[in-house]
């Protein structure tokens, strides 16, 4: 972002770089850590450092745009009497109303629904433009209870129980108090204008088995109608995903570190949890040591950008994936039609991440009700929708490529790994070797 | 009156007919025997019926209930009326933690003691304890009233926000951000209508009132030591 004039003397230094002395400065002026929104901005092995092996003579690949490929999902087979179908395995990550505006859930809503996938409520309840703009919409069950009723549960197309973010886990949330409109404090029983925080942690179950009780709950409230997703954010993944099993999840939502946030700590962002390739492969292999693989329907996100990630994803043991951050982008969040703005704001198109302002210039992580009136719904929903159909569209010709019929057949054998680590994480073959780090030859 | 024998019939059925729109509308009064401490009776109730539970009951008893009353003649798990929203929950014995956790609405009179954590992230449900309560209780507390005719345990009201804590006993300590509060007439007249509620004779003078110091409400690094 820096406008400096080159000089080849001058020599920045690799530990105390300018963003962070940047921080130091900013520490040592205020006293208080650095909070924002956005997701993880350091570089970490991620999809990119994966590439398919298309078809060539020992694969058969599949003619583009001619040969169907499938791409339809259904979620929560295992337990209930009404899974979730979807259309294309891309589907909205939770998003608070409160962090978002009302337009931006609207239209997140619209663009979803334009495309037959799901959409995902977050802390702090469900409002009625998004479930009267979500064909299939998913109610997050979560640690603060905002605004969570049992009518609302009763409307909803599946729960989604969460314990975790990618973003921050083992953190819970933070609304800070100028974005706290009469509506967000009325749904949240709140005062309007204070530092909203959700906890991090249930507020009544303490453990896994507890929560097996909770889910049946649950169940029991909806008459088993819907299903139970359960979300964490990825760590210890093997072992959350085998508890969540055990729990009773129909699905597992599984958020890697590159997911986002409205508002955290950054050295929660940058430190905690563990990229979202990385933790594909132990969820993979909880579920199938459990004999629940595509029985117990696992879904990702945390960095999803393109169809290559989609497509990515699905091949190392996902059914499905989520988009958040992504989705904000394809609404207009960081256009450079605001580039003034974001200037004004200290800030610059494409950069932009102090989403616990509430100022957003874009009208989506805002109360300002100016501000918000800037974003038309359907407009919005309208590039979200055309979004959405361009990563399934660039997730079938991928899967094409590898000869697959439906999404749900790429696998991690049609993969490899540029560099030992992402090969180490992924667990598939450096590339023009058979060599997986950690696994014998 | 229907009686429901859980030695019989699955606590599943049991619910269903509970959520049964038709059946509840001509059966109002139900009583359930042989709980056995079974978990999730009675939740997600949404009409105004009555339900009399003859024995010990699990975790989640009449969680989120709406309009109903619902009787405990036992003791009760965790979580007892856990995100109730309006009706009344009465638990004749004890309760285990977290009862009336993120409650919006209603009544909850518990009889005996109730453990940790009682009234966690209450948003507006009235909780009446006749007995002691234990620690953590009123946890991040927004809205609604906590009353305690016994004694209440360490880290009373922690984080609480905007609820309403009356205790008669001791107070273990309070948590951070809560502190002793002036019993002003209001306070008496509203205690004093919660008691009656309840059906309880306690004196809303013998009372002590506690709430939230607001000092928490706004991040400022002043208050670093308190988090």
């Amino acid at each position: 972002m820096s406008d400096q004039t080159y000089n080849p003397s001058l020599r920045e230094s690799a530990t105390f770089g300018r963003d962070v002395i940047g921080e130091i400065q900013r520490a040592a002026e205020t006293g208080i850590y650095d909070i924002r929104g956005w997701g993880a901005k350091r570089k970490v092995p991620h999809f990119d450092d994966l590439l398919f092996l298309g078809a060539s003579m020992s694969r058969y690949p599949l003619e583009g745009y001619r040969e169907k490929c499938g791409t339809e999902v259904v979620l929560g087979t295992r337990f209930a009497k009404k899974p979730v179908v979807i259309d294309t395995p891309v589907t909205i990550a939770g998003m608070s109303f409160g962090a978002l505006s009302a337009q931006a859930k609207e239209a997140l809503g619209r663009g979803a629904s334009e495309v037959g996938t799901s959409t995902t409520t977050g802390d702090g309840g469900m409002t009625a433009e998004e479930r009267g703009q979500s064909k299939r919409l998913v109610y997050q069950y979560l640690p603060s209870r905002y605004g969570m009723n049992p009518d609302d549960l009763r409307k909803a197309d599946a729960i989604e129980v969460v314990l975790g973010q990618g973003a921050k886990p083992g953190g819970g949330g933070m609304l800070l108090g100028q974005k706290i409109s009469d509506r967000v404090a009325q749904m949240r029983t709140l005062p309007k204008g204070i530092d909203q925080r959700s906890a991090c942690r249930h507020p009544d179950w303490t453990g896994p088995d507890d929560l097996a009780i909770k889910i049946a709950e649950l169940r029991e409230i909806t008459d088993w109608q819907v299903p139970i997703y359960i979300k964490v954010g990825a760590t210890r993944t093997y072992y959350d995903v085998k508890l969540a099993v055990k729990a009773g999840a129909d699905v597992v939502v599984l958020d890697g570190m590159q997911g986002g946030t409205a508002a955290t700590q950054d050295v929660f962002i940058e430190h905690v949890g563990i990229p979202t390739m990385a933790a594909i492969p132990q969820a993979a292999q909880a579920l199938q040591e459990m004999g629940v693989h595509r029985e117990v329907q696992l879904i990702v996100s945390g960095g999803i950008r393109n169809g290559a990630d989609v497509a990515k994803a699905i091949a190392l043991g996902a059914d499905a994936v989520a988009i958040g951050t992504a989705a904000l982008i394809a609404l207009g969040d960081n256009h450079p039609r605001y580039e003034e703005e974001y200037r004004q704001l200290g800030s610059a198109a494409g950069f932009y991440d102090d989403f616990q302002d509430g100022k957003c210039p874009a009208g989506i992580s805002t109360q300002d009700p100016e501000l918000s009136q800037r974003l038309d719904p359907v407009a919005a929903g309208k590039r979200l929708a055309n979004y959405l159909r361009v990563l399934t569209l660039e997730a079938q010709t991928l899967a094409r490529a590898c000869g697959k019929s439906h999404l749900h057949h790429l696998e991690p054998e049609d993969l490899v790994a540029l560099n030992v680590e992402a090969a180490a994480m992924a667990r598939v073959p450096l590339a023009g070797t058979g060599w997986i780090p950690g696994q014998s030859l | 009156m229907k009686t429901v024998d859980l030695a019989e019939q699955s606590l599943r059925e049991l619910n269903q007919s509970l959520h049964d729109g038709e059946l509840i509308r001509d059966v109002r009064e139900w009583r359930v025997i042989h709980p056995n401490g079974a978990h999730n009776i009675a939740c997600g109730l949404n009409d105004a019926v009555s339900v009399d539970i003859d024995g010990h009951a699990g975790y989640y008893c009449a969680g989120m209930n709406q309009q109903a009353s619902v009787t405990v003649h036992g003791n009760v798990g965790v979580g007892v009326a856990e995100n109730m929203m309006s009706g009344v929950v009465r638990v004749k014995g004890d309760a285990s933690q977290s009862a009336g956790a993120t409650a919006h609405g209603g009544l909850l009179v518990i009889e005996g003691n109730a453990a940790a954590r009682c009234g966690i992230s209450m948003k507006g449900v009235d909780i009446v304890v006749k007995g002691n309560i234990g620690p953590m209780s009123a946890f991040m507390g927004q809205a609604g009233c906590l009353v305690v005719c016994g004694d209440a345990g360490d880290a009373l009201g922690d984080s609480i926000y905007e609820a309403h804590l009356y205790v008669k006993g001791s107070v273990g300590t309070l948590g951070a951000d809560c502190v002793e509060k002036e019993m002003r007439a209001e306070h008496r007249e509203e205690l004093a209508t919660l008691l009656k509620r309840a059906g309880i004779d306690d004196d809303p003078t013998d009372f002590r009132r506690y709430g939230s110091a607001r000092e928490l409400y706004h991040f400022k690094v002043d208050n670093a030591s308190a988090y």
